[in-house]
């Protein structure tokens, strides 16, 4: 299809520094306004989504009697309940179906600054009171569902572990929503690895965070194998993350408190 | 349709193929093709973004200075390719998480860059268009061929249902793992580009240059 050669003075005219930054900006504005545009209008749909997700993973993890029914109408059996970190204390003048501890770190009045020589989840600030959801089998708890976060390679992980009654083994872990290096550092949402942690210990004889993602392979002998769990190679910083968003989730200035007062037999 | 239409739309399929004989594309090819559904919505998310963009680009290449042609290019390129990667998470869920990146990764695919740029930028809008959904269909075959094969020989399956029952779930198949792992799509795209050559032996690029044979008579 041969166009007809313009003038040299169209063409001269098309080249010139102002007709360059006139046709820079406006092509700037129209795609900038059709980025934002399609991000506002499906946001509401993606947020929707993503809670489904979420909700998918708590399931995931909860170890319900099989049942039929959609994610919402079996998500109704589990129990949020929101903690104060602070004393592990369940609070009950929050409505917990209502509450999203993610966007309350971001609430000054109602969160902390972790101290930076424990915030090794770099998480920065987290809020004063955290979800729990407890699954109850014939009026006792049969499992603890924590949300937990932190920093990965790339990104924030955001993922449940789900502890048997006792408050330390963990019967199984999901992480959502990442962006770790695909084929890599997203070993974390694969199953086989996921199978890795059920009936690992978090907490070891003197109370101490004792779970960690090893580098390289466990082996069963390992006096400390029931703490530990494989890493891969090659997606190392990944493994170091998921470790120390456990290390921080874990310990005082997180889930320590709520999992001491649980242990301790005082569930309200 | 006149024929100048038919050709920007048909060539692309077969005879000018970007896959086998440009070999553009091949980056996505290899990630998303282990199971059918995800490439499915790649080839949709490509031939959109192929197709509009090119009609974008046609749209303004008379006003276009040459000299910020290629970032112009890419800047509309980036956002199609955000806007389907947003429709795709509101309305394809599950398929986006499989695909993560590479719905993203339209942006750098050549394909698109390549089309503006060479027909695009000195062809009417409507030809563009065309020419954006013929090269879309032909980087759709051959996804959908190694797609199919590899969800097939590796899983048993295509699009999630059994064809050949796997010795895991009682039958017969023992699926063959190599597959689902990346260098498959290598060999199957080989075989394709091999088959298509054989059948269309003008596909067949001159080679750039000759081993010079040399004869040695000295020992070393």
């Amino acid at each position: 299809m041969p166009e007809p050669k313009p003038t040299p003075s169209a063409a001269a005219r098309r080249e010139s520094v102002a007709r360059t930054l006139w046709v820079a900006l406006v092509v700037s504005l129209v795609c900038s306004s059709l980025v934002a545009s399609a991000a506002v209008l499906l946001k509401p749909k993606q947020v929707e989504n993503a809670q489904l997700e979420m909700r998918r993973n708590i399931l995931e993890v909860a170890d319900l009697p099989e049942g039929a029914g959609g994610i919402e109408e079996r998500f109704e059996s589990i129990e949020p309940r929101v903690v104060d970190l602070e004393t592990g204390a369940y609070v009950d003048d929050v409505d917990a179906s209502q509450f999203n501890p993610i966007e309350a770190a971001r609430d000054p009045n109602h969160s902390v600054a972790v101290p930076p020589e424990i915030d090794v989840a770099r998480l920065g600030r987290r809020a004063d009171r955290a979800l729990v959801y407890l699954v109850r089998r014939h009026g006792e708890i049969h499992r603890i569902i924590l949300p937990v976060w932190g920093y990965g390679l790339w990104s924030t992980m955001y993922g449940f572990v789900a502890l048997e009654s006792d408050g330390n083994t963990i019967a199984d872990i999901t992480f959502y929503s990442h962006g770790e290096t695909p084929g890599l550092g997203d070993f974390i949402d694969e199953p086989d690895w996921r199978a890795l942690w059920r009936g690992k210990q978090v907490f070891d004889e003197s109370g101490d965070v004792a779970i960690r993602v090893k580098k390289g392979r466990v082996s069963a002998d390992d006096p400390r194998a029931r703490f530990l769990v494989d890493g891969v190679s090659g997606a190392t910083l990944t493994g170091n993350g998921v470790t120390n968003l456990m290390q921080y989730w874990f310990g005082e200035h997180g889930y320590g408190p709520y999992l001491r007062e649980l242990r301790g037999g005082t569930e309200s | 349709m006149s024929s100048a239409a038919k050709h920007a739309l048909i060539d692309p399929i077969v005879d000018e193929n970007p896959v086998t004989l440009q070999v553009l594309g091949i980056c996505s090819a290899l990630a998303v093709t282990t199971s059918l559904l995800p490439s499915l919505y790649m080839c949709l998310a490509l031939t959109m973004v192929a197709s509009l963009s090119n009609a974008a680009v046609s749209a303004i290449r008379k006003v276009l200075p040459s000299s910020i042609r290629i970032i112009v290019q890419m800047t509309i390129i980036a956002s199609l390719v955000i806007v389907v990667d947003e429709s795709l998470k509101a309305f394809a869920f599950e398929t986006s998480r499989e695909l993560s990146v590479f719905v993203g990764l339209i942006i750098t695919n050549c394909i698109v860059l390549g089309r503006t740029e060479s027909f695009a930028s000195k062809n009417p809008v409507g030809l563009s268009f065309l020419d954006g959904i013929g090269n879309g269909l032909g980087y759709s075959l051959i996804l959908i061929l190694v797609a199919s094969t590899r969800e097939l020989l590796g899983s048993g399956t295509l699009l999630g249902y059994t064809i050949l029952p796997t010795l895991a779930e009682g039958g017969w198949y023992n699926p063959n793992g190599m597959m689902l792992l990346p260098p498959s799509a290598f060999f199957v795209i080989g075989l394709i580009i091999w088959g298509l050559r054989t059948w269309k032996a003008e596909q067949v690029e001159q080679p750039e240059f000759r081993i010079h044979e040399v004869h040695r008579t000295e020992a070393f």
